[in-house]
């Protein structure tokens, strides 16, 4: 047992927890984010991906131990002021989701990537990048269109190539 | 999971004495083989030892030719490092190419060094230049550090610290993933400094990485692709599993070889 202090959105947490909990555990169960998903539990469906320091990581697959004071910050933290985060938008107006289990990740994926990314973002850059995270429903079509649209509005349309073929559809 | 004991030391002495007061204590890099080994009940240390906190463990510089990379810098940190990208740039590729963007933000160079799985990527590369792993106590040529399957020269409680990697006049890696695990089926990796050339193969062979001696005399003799046309591993000491046969391995070496040599300096990733 150990007493675990951390930053999660934005909010100073202090537990005792069990050496051997998992982020993932910990934010779900410990406290009750259970935004959080678990999907395989073994580091490959991307589901339970937050941000470790503005970092993408699997937190399924980290201590809670190594995250202990450091900044946590989970779907439930993007939203400001009863306002959409841009992703979060544009997955809903996209239809990025249907069963909606791997959008959490996704989301964080995402919303990480953008902020990150130092070059031009387009579709091939956007496939690659979020292989880490999987999706049984959409076929990702979608779920890329979302990210290319949050992403052309939070860095503007200079650093973000839309597939040819949408805007086509949404000039006509 | 079992019961454990976390720590974290900041000194390289203080996780030693951890390590000695343990009753069966392991180290903790970036975590993204030993967790989920421990889930799946295959490993059940009592201790486990962070050492990621600790200064000397971080760090990459460019010191008399050789490239040193700390042993617990992350697989992002080097790919997106103009330090490496200037020194050894295929070294770069090859650690933006492993796993995902995800994994990538954990895993470290000293992790998958020390582990050595035979899927890994960071082996081929480690024996193909000819680096040398430093660790609290010793320098050891990578020629002799990879031993086996998941073994190295690596002694009970001993840290890799650091990877020091002489750099080449050229260096190429080609990779070949499985669809599903995206682990390397076949990876080759290939250096050249003077006339000298060294290979590394990682992923196929049955002990782990390996230098195939055909290929490095072929190249080194003439450095071009045709040059490993006719060579050949014996299939029987390669991988025969169900991601592919040892013939199969075989042929992707001989064939990922020829693509390295054919752009230097590049990493390519097939799938």
């Amino acid at each position: 047992m150990s007493r675990i202090a951390m930053k999660v959105n934005g909010a100073d947490i202090t537990k005792d927890v069990a050496d051997p909990t998992l982020l993932s555990e910990f934010l779900r169960e410990h406290l009750g984010l259970t935004g959080t998903h678990v999907g395989c539990d073994t580091t490959q469906c991307g589901c339970c991906v937050v941000h470790l320091d503005g970092v993408s990581v699997k937190s399924c697959t980290v201590l809670v131990g190594q995250a202990a004071g450091h900044a946590v910050t989970t779907i439930e933290g993007l939203a400001e002021g009863g306002q959409l985060h841009p992703v979060q938008k544009a997955f809903r107006e996209c239809h990025g989701l249907q069963c909606g289990f791997c959008t959490p990740g996704m989301i964080m994926a995402a919303t990480e990537l953008i902020a990150t990314y130092p070059g031009t973002l387009n579709e091939h850059v956007v496939r690659e990048e979020m292989e880490g995270n999987l999706c049984r429903c959409t076929g990702y079509h979608n779920i890329v269109r979302a990210i290319l649209t949050a992403a052309e509005e939070m860095l503007g349309p200079d650093r973000v190539v839309q597939p040819a073929s949408d805007h086509a559809k949404t000039e006509g | 999971m079992y019961p454990l004991v976390y720590h974290r030391p900041k000194t390289l002495a203080e996780a030693k004495e951890l390590f000695g007061a343990g009753a069966d204590a392991t180290f903790l890099s970036g975590g993204h083989t030993l967790l989920p080994t421990m889930k799946q009940r295959l490993a059940a240390p009592s201790d486990v030892i962070d050492l990621t906190a600790i200064p000397e463990m971080r760090g990459i510089a460019v010191e008399a030719r050789l490239l040193k990379i700390g042993a617990a810098t992350t697989h992002a940190e080097v790919a997106e490092s103009k330090i490496v990208r200037d020194a050894i740039p295929v070294l770069a590729g090859l650690a933006g190419s492993i796993g995902d963007r995800h994994v990538r933000h954990r895993g470290t160079i000293g992790g998958s060094t020390a582990n050595n799985d035979p899927a890994a990527d960071y082996p081929s590369a480690v024996l193909a230049l000819g680096a040398t792993i430093v660790t609290d106590r010793r320098r050891i040529a990578a020629d002799d550090f990879f031993t086996g399957l998941y073994q190295t020269l690596r002694e009970p409680g001993e840290i890799v610290t650091r990877i020091e990697f002489p750099i080449p006049d050229s260096a190429c890696y080609a990779k070949f993933r499985s669809p599903a695990s995206r682990y390397s089926i076949v990876g080759v990796f290939v250096a050249r400094t003077g006339k000298n050339v060294r290979v590394a193969v990682t992923g196929a062979g049955a002990s782990g990485v390996f230098r195939p001696a055909e290929f490095e005399a072929a190249l080194s003799a003439d450095f071009r692709p045709e040059a490993v046309a006719h060579c050949s591993v014996d299939p029987d000491s390669l991988l025969n599993d169900l991601n592919a046969t040892g013939e199969y391995r075989a042929h992707l070496i001989r064939v990922l070889a020829g693509r390295a040599v054919a752009k230097p300096g590049a990493l390519q990733s097939f799938k």
